[in-house]
């Protein structure tokens, strides 16, 4: 174990980040130090924005007013049910495992957290400039963190994050929480596949797991979104919805069913950390989304090179897109019936999994393709015809299964 | 203290801590999360020996996709309770299990004293972090080019596992037996509830309420068809 491998350990943490290339002093630390605080007050701040803007438009769109009494436009709604979580008894179930019930809502914020050190936020990314800026005399990226692993880090997160819910039903020793986390985790479970799946689409465009290296791919306006053929965004946004929890996917907390789902024995803090965690997911994965599919902070800067095209126009792109995609998830939530489970599952493996598997290999078949001076349109309609003899056999045999199944179950009813 | 060695111990403890409690903890909910400490840590001594594509599949994979199947399992069948630890299952099973333990313990520590560093793998991974291209790309070319058929034969084999597990787990003719169950579609069973719940309102003494329990429903439901 020598220095030299340290030093390659921290560089290879942090990839292709040119800011731990060189000696690590205590410059470099001040960078880090100050790009972790901005990203975790930022991203609080945007989610107690969030809170407001989804109750808003919520209340807007059902004609009544929503939160209008503190603060201005009622902004300061989210703190002051932050502070009165906060002040409230925290309760826990005689029948709790007492070390789990109390471990699970961290387990669920601790990821939500995570995640955004991999969202580029701003740096230019035209001129050749490839999203570096210079802090305190260190040039480095507008993200916490770059590792080689890169969206991958994304994905442990998620598969980390179904933890907390899991749990959290498990320990309140209580049979509604109980159903809504095994409800949660299968279905979380069943959509990490359709998300992986359509992540490997731009992973194949982009040719890396860098975050930074996805986002300055698309620079020119080259996104992914129509650089994949939309399916993998569209499928990637409807599995990122059911990842979330969110309408129409709520089964979770389907208040109808289950009270209120995972989190019904909990209280005070321990609520209010569930509840964070729901929007710092949110915020996550539309910024996850922006940066896959929308080229990030990405964007004309104007032939600008100093502060204002480095720092303030990306950052006015990236959050624009952002807003674009936290208004889709409010719209989901107040227009969108709740989908019944077996839909939710049929979805999920009939036609998710199968599409974007599908969607990739049309990819991967016109990318051999082209790399092997194959004729184009030849290969695309040889590879959409074995997909469609796939898609033939798969409905077939989705058809003989249910066939067998009615002839056996109890007459009239699907399952 | 260096910072890898910190590292080092803080994760070894970690890894040592979750495996004894896989072990010892009689909750198998309590040693499904001790097994989730236990593949994090090591995840993190993945990253420290540069092998940073082999953390995030362990993350992944172990933890994310295989003990949530576990607790799923265990959550599903509500096993979730203390086991009877005070008898084996089979006969001589502990003192077999004791023996066994010994003689790995000794085989691992007679092939580190006598064989030296070789054994820990110290020599490849210094090897592999020499190299300036960024390890997912030397995994995949060496994968999909000279281990290409070693590869795919193993996808093949898993896919062959999961059709046989489904081919083992659906027992061969023992269909439903649909006589057991009520004629009519389930809306005209809903419909006969309705009614039998609108007869029994009449009657204050009955128990007109909601049954919770499916043998509940299925008794109204019978008593709705007479």
């Amino acid at each position: 174990m020598t220095s030299t491998l340290q030093s390659h350990v921290i560089a290879g943490m942090l990839a292709n980040d040119p800011l731990l290339s060189g000696e690590v002093g205590l410059t470099t630390l001040l960078v880090v130090l100050i790009k972790v605080v901005v990203a975790f007050v930022g991203l609080l701040l945007s989610v107690i924005l969030m809170v407001w803007f989804e109750r808003k438009v919520i209340a807007d769109m059902q004609n009544r007013f929503g939160p209008n009494r503190a603060g201005p436009f009622g902004l300061f709604q989210t703190i002051a049910d932050g502070m009165k979580l906060i002040f409230k008894e925290d309760l826990m179930p005689e029948r709790a495992d007492p070390f789990v019930f109390k471990l699970a809502p961290f387990l669920s914020l601790v990821p939500a957290f995570l995640t955004f050190a991999i969202v580029p936020i701003a740096g230019s990314f035209n001129d050749g400039l490839d999203g570096v800026v210079t802090i305190l005399g260190q040039q480095t990226f507008m993200q916490v963190a770059d590792p080689q692993i890169g969206i991958l880090l994304f994905l442990a997160m998620s598969s980390l994050a179904v933890y907390g819910i899991m749990l959290a039903g498990w320990a309140s020793g209580s049979k509604y929480p109980l159903l809504g986390s095994v409800r949660a985790t299968a279905q979380m479970v069943s959509y990490e596949a359709a998300l992986g799946l359509a992540l490997a689409s731009v992973l194949l465009i982009a040719g890396s797991l860098s975050t930074n290296a996805i986002v300055n791919g698309q620079a020119g306006f080259r996104w992914n979104v129509w650089m994949t053929g939309l399916v993998p965004f569209v499928i990637f946004t409807i599995a990122a919805t059911a990842e979330l929890n969110r309408p129409p996917f709520d089964l979770v907390e389907a208040e109808q069913e289950l009270v209120g789902g995972f989190h019904t024995e909990y209280s005070s803090f321990r609520f209010a950390m569930f509840f964070l965690a729901e929007f710092l997911n949110t915020v996550t994965m539309s910024a996850i989304i922006v940066t896959l599919f929308f080229g990030g902070p990405s964007g004309p800067t104007f032939g600008l090179t100093n502060w204002v095209g480095v720092y303030i126009l990306p950052f006015f792109w990236f959050f624009l897109k952002l807003l674009v995609f936290l208004c889709m998830f409010v719209l989901f939530r107040a227009t969108l019936p709740r989908f019944r489970y077996d839909q939710v599952m049929d979805l999920g493996w009939k036609l998710l999994i199968p599409a974007s598997l599908g969607w990739f290999l049309l990819l991967v078949a016109v990318r051999v393709g082209s790399d092997q001076g194959w004729n184009l349109v030849a290969t695309g309609l040889a590879a959409v015809a074995g997909l469609l003899a796939g898609a033939f056999l798969l409905i077939l045999s989705i058809r003989a299964s249910a066939a067998k199944r009615a002839a056996v179950s109890l007459p009239g009813e699907g399952t | 203290m260096r910072v890898e060695m910190f590292t080092f111990l803080l994760t070894a403890a970690i890894c040592l801590a979750g495996s004894a409690g896989v072990v010892l903890l009689r909750n198998p909910v309590h040693n499904a999360l001790s097994l989730v400490a236990t593949l994090f840590g090591v995840a993190v001594l993945f990253i420290q020996q540069g092998a940073y594509f082999l953390a995030a599949i362990q993350v992944i994979v172990y933890a994310g996709a295989i003990v949530i199947l576990f607790l799923f399992v265990i959550m599903l069948l509500g096993v979730d309770k203390a086991e009877g630890l005070d008898r084996d299952p089979i006969l001589g099973q502990r003192p077999a299990a004791i023996a066994a333990a010994v003689a790995i313990l000794g085989l691992s520590l007679t092939a580190l004293l006598s064989v030296g560093s070789r054994v820990t793998g110290q020599a490849s991974t210094l090897a592999a972090i020499d190299g300036s291209e960024p390890n997912i790309n030397a995994l995949a070319k060496v994968l999909f080019t000279d281990y290409v058929f070693a590869f795919e034969i193993t996808s093949v084999l898993l896919t062959v596992a999961v059709v046989g597990a489904v081919v083992l787990s659906r027992k061969a003719g023992s269909a439903i037996d649909v006589a057991e169950f009520p004629e009519g579609t389930t809306a005209d069973l809903l419909q006969a509830k309705h009614d039998a719940a609108a007869v029994e309102e009449d009657v204050p003494e009955e128990v007109a309420t909601e049954d919770e329990t499916p043998e509940g429903e299925a008794e109204t439901t019978e008593e709705a068809l007479r």
